[in-house]
């Protein structure tokens, strides 16, 4: 068995080489300036940013907010059908999700533009056309959309462990709906909701796709900012580091807030 | 799904996830470029994306990418998963802590982060972006993947097993290879599969670490969407849905017939220990 | 006649800085069905991977046929084992998992054929060549071990307490079997169980183990009748354990009297363990009674009645074919045959 331990160390080398060492990269990026001078101003620089970062942030919660309303019900629905049913509510959940999120958002796209599918419809109707894309509602709407499942899958993984009988014997026990949920339901799905919050908000927090898609460059993102310092007009790969760095604090943030720190079982979506 | 409630909130919930999709693939067939007036029907586009040189080129790379950026993470991760499994509790910790930064960090910073690596190699080593660096860095999210597929598999085998085989005659490296990998090939082959449709779905990452000569699909689409919007872009979305919904469904039904027989030998099995 | 295949001497294993085996040293003799005992933790399992080559030794040496084969990897030693939970490979089939050995030897298919075909006529699985593991009950996956291990024709089969997953009835079939094939191929067969009735059953030669050390070694009858000490006359079968004084050779006191007995060569007035069987005390009228007590207790076991006795501060163990009535006044007798002295062993009970 000594042999295999060797086995690993081609990986160690990888894990160092591609993912400390660029994290190690972008630390030490955020504190320097072009010349190579250890600097604060990178840091400072990030206060013109704040409104960005605080839109992020509360786009983010939003969208994962939402996800968790509607995909609190609909995992617990899926959690209680027969076998065969579960599958294929999970398989249709699937699909979507390995269709290009590029194409699913620029699916959006064609339907909430000015002349867009949905306007026609509500032409049709007389009324509108009104203004759905381009705007802080899109935006969050193309997170949850994308997201969802991310929220379902580990809500429905945990609820579909939690036997029929708990819930019945609560149900004997003369517990109405709410308490059911308040008392049964949501103790027990806890490990889920954690996965599925930082399912949900790691990507939306970050995503710069999505609102150069949808938000119609109105509503731009700290993804978006720091995209610009790596490709865009406004080159400075500094500045982008000191930015990349606050996301990861952010993202570090919520996991801790959600004990996530957690083991491969959370993550094998 | 007993109450009509639910089954209605299912519902609308299925068409809140389908319908865009359905309103794409259905202007596909439009005649018109217009994404909402139905002008006729036509193939056109279809036939348009096939001669599109630039599309087709980059399909071509995304295959080629993630084909050899699987692969040699199921050989990294596999190794990778052998090795940990044999760890001590310390060592395991910290190498499976590593392990999750790639799964949990957002996507953007790990395609920056790679970039500035690259972009260090570039200046120190004769290294160009392309190919070298889309594939090392679609191997670098690929390997978690594999490895969080093949280390329950090392988990359920029992210990005895390569015992076994060195008591019938194996030496290490035959009882390895006749008695470990098999045992762990359908997690190899999950993580194989499960890596290769993130690389060829990724887009963030390769945005970052393909550089200007060599574009992946999702590159390619992202920059279509950006300047003129085409009908060949829904065709593209009509095929790859197909693809993708077939490939599931054949999965599914394998599944469910795989289930099936199992539970009928478990239960003959049951039967036949019964009638002894 | 009796030659010995295999030789353990002073064997010490460690694990974590503890020791597992206390130098053991043990023979074991040709064709003989030979049966390590014991409670868990006893070291029995470990003194079985040595033979087979899973276990390293911290000192010690391993003697097979005369040869030292201490070093000798686990494929180039001509023993074979059957696994405690079977380890049969799933991602192959009946008749591929009992091929298994001989493939790696590179036999011709034709030979492969058919020692496969007899193996399975051997534990009466023909007919499953092509079904998968999955669908075998313990039962038959039990048998599929025992012939994956017997193809390959050792000259020694280990096996580690392969029946105790099985039910009793399943269990009791398969000792009579296993015996079988053991007389029938004439090869030694090293059986590691926790059972004493298994190893009495099976056994030519039984050896007790606790502690990492080996108690006792001898046929079933020898363990069963002259137990060396308390501890193993305790583990095979119940065991009614006082404490004596002996007073001189065959004069032994014990429950406030003294007794005739067979043994001597004890020291005067040494403390012993006093052992007797169950089964050995006669229930007799309360006025003919060497020991007179009160019946505390009696249970229906099927053969016979299991009767405790409380006498001279003593719970007694008697085992009779008639009942008692609770609460009667009884005698019981010994004869002195059936008394057995034990040396206090240092750390027992």
């Amino acid at each position: 068995m000594k042999v295999s331990r060797t086995l690993a160390i081609p990986y160690v080398v990888w894990v160092l080489i591609f993912t400390v060492v660029p994290l190690g990269l972008v630390i030490g990026f955020a504190f320097t300036n072009p010349d190579g001078k250890i600097t604060l101003e990178n840091i400072f620089e990030m206060s013109d940013y704040m409104a960005v970062l605080f839109r992020s942030i509360l786009f983010a919660i939003a969208a994962t907010v939402i996800c968790l309303i509607i995909a609190f019900p609909a995992a617990y629905i899926i959690s209680r059908a027969n076998a065969i049913n579960q599958s294929t509510l999970i398989v249709l959940l699937m699909v979507p999700m390995w269709i290009n999120f590029l194409l699913r958002t620029y699916a959006w796209m064609t339907l909430l533009e000015q002349n867009g599918v949905i306007n026609r419809i509500l032409g049709a109707i007389g009324l509108g056309p009104y203004q759905l894309i381009n705007n802080s509602g899109a935006v969050i709407l193309g997170m949850v959309y994308n997201y969802l499942p991310f929220m379902i899958l580990p809500l429905y993984s945990v609820m579909v462990k939690i036997d029929q009988s708990v819930i019945e014997a609560a149900q004997d026990l003369g517990s109405n709906k709410i308490r059911l949920v308040r008392k049964i339901l949501l103790p027990l799905s806890m490990p889920g909701i954690s996965t599925g919050v930082i399912a949900v908000f790691v990507p939306s927090v970050s995503t710069f796709v999505i609102s150069r898609m949808l938000g119609g460059g109105t509503n731009d993102l700290i993804g978006d900012i720091i995209e610009m310092q790596f490709s865009g007009n406004s080159y400075n790969p500094h500045l982008g580091s000191a930015m990349a760095l606050v996301l990861m604090i952010i993202v570090l943030f919520m996991m801790s807030l959600f004990n996530q720190f957690g083991t491969e079982e959370d993550v094998a979506l | 799904m007993k109450s009509i409630s639910s089954k209605v909130y299912m519902y609308i919930l299925y068409a809140f996830l389908y319908l865009p999709i359905l309103v794409l693939i259905v202007f596909s067939f439009n005649q018109s470029k217009s994404r909402a007036n139905w002008t006729g029907f036509t193939l056109h586009w279809y036939a348009d994306l096939f001669r599109d040189e630039r599309i087709l080129t980059s399909l071509l790379n995304t295959v080629i990418v993630a084909l050899a950026a699987s692969v040699l993470a199921t050989v990294l991760g596999t190794m990778a998963a052998l090795g940990i499994h044999s760890m001590g509790k310390f060592g395991k910790s910290v190498l499976m802590g590593a392990t999750y930064i790639p799964v949990i960090n957002p996507e953007i910073i790990m395609g920056i982060s790679l970039m500035i690596l690259f972009r260090f190699f570039v200046a120190h080593f004769n290294f160009q972006f392309g190919f070298a660096t889309l594939i090392l860095a679609h191997i670098s999210f690929d390997v978690p993947y594999v490895i969080y597929n093949v280390l329950p598999k090392l988990r359920a085998m029992n210990p005895n097993l390569v015992e076994a085989a060195q008591d019938l005659g194996c030496n290490p490296r035959q009882a390895f290879f006749k008695a470990v990998i098999p045992e762990i090939m359908p997690g190899i082959f999950s993580g194989f599969l499960m890596a290769l449709t993130y690389s060829v779905d990724d887009f963030v990452v390769s945005y970052f670490t393909s550089g200007t000569t060599v574009e992946t699909l999702s590159v390619t689409i992202e920059s279509m969407t950006r300047v003129k919007v085409s009908p060949k872009i829904n065709a593209l979305s009509a095929i790859i849905f197909v693809v993708i919904t077939a490939i599931l469904i054949i999965k599914n039904v394998l599944e469910n017939r795989r289930l099936r027989r199992d539970m009928a030998l478990s239960r003959a099995a049951l039967k036949e220990a019964r009638g002894k | 006649m009796e030659n010995t295949i295999i030789s353990l001497r002073n064997a010490v294993v460690e694990y974590d800085g503890e020791q597992i085996l206390k130098s053991i040293s043990l023979d074991i003799i040709d064709k003989q069905f030979v049966t390590l005992l014991g409670p868990s933790g006893c070291g029995k399992t470990t003194t079985l991977r040595i033979i087979g080559g899973f276990a390293e030794m911290a000192s010690g040496e391993l003697f097979f046929n005369g040869v030292n084969i201490k070093n000798l990897p686990p494929h180039k030693r001509q023993v074979n084992t059957v696994f405690q939970k079977y380890a049969l490979f799933p991602h192959l089939n009946i008749y591929e998992n009992i091929a298994f050995g001989l493939r790696i030897q590179k036999l011709p298919e034709g030979e492969i054929k058919t020692r496969v075909e007899e193996m399975l006529e051997l534990v009466n699985m023909r007919g499953y060549e092509k079904r998968s593991i999955n669908s075998l009950s313990g039962g038959q996956q039990q048998r599929i071990a025992i012939a994956r291990a017997l193809v390959n024709r050792p000259k020694v089969l280990l096996l580690d307490e392969p029946l105790g997953a099985l039910d009793l009835k399943l269990r009791k079939d398969m000792q009579i079997e296993l015996k079988r094939m053991q007389q029938d191929l004439e090869i030694t067969f090293i059986y590691v169980t926790h059972d004493q009735e298994e190893a009495l059953t099976m056994s030519d030669t039984v050896v007790v183990m606790r502690d990492g050390m080996i108690q006792q070694i001898g046929t079933p009858q020898d363990i069963y009748n002259e137990p060396k000490n308390a501890f193993v006359a305790d583990f095979i079968g119940e065991s009614n354990i006082i404490d004596g004084i002996m007073r001189r050779d065959f004069l032994v006191e014990f429950a406030g009297r003294e007794f005739v007995c067979v043994d001597k060569g004890f020291e005067k007035d040494e403390l012993v363990d006093v052992v007797i069987r169950p089964e050995d005390i006669k229930v007799v009228s309360q006025d003919k009674g060497a020991i007179v007590g009160v019946v505390e207790n009696v249970v229906f076991k099927g053969v016979h009645y299991e009767i405790t006795v409380d006498a001279l501060g003593y719970k007694w163990i008697i085992q009779s074919t008639m009942s008692e009535e609770v609460g009667s006044i009884i005698g019981m007798n010994v004869t002195p045959e059936d008394i057995h002295i034990m040396h206090k062993s240092e750390e027992s009970r």
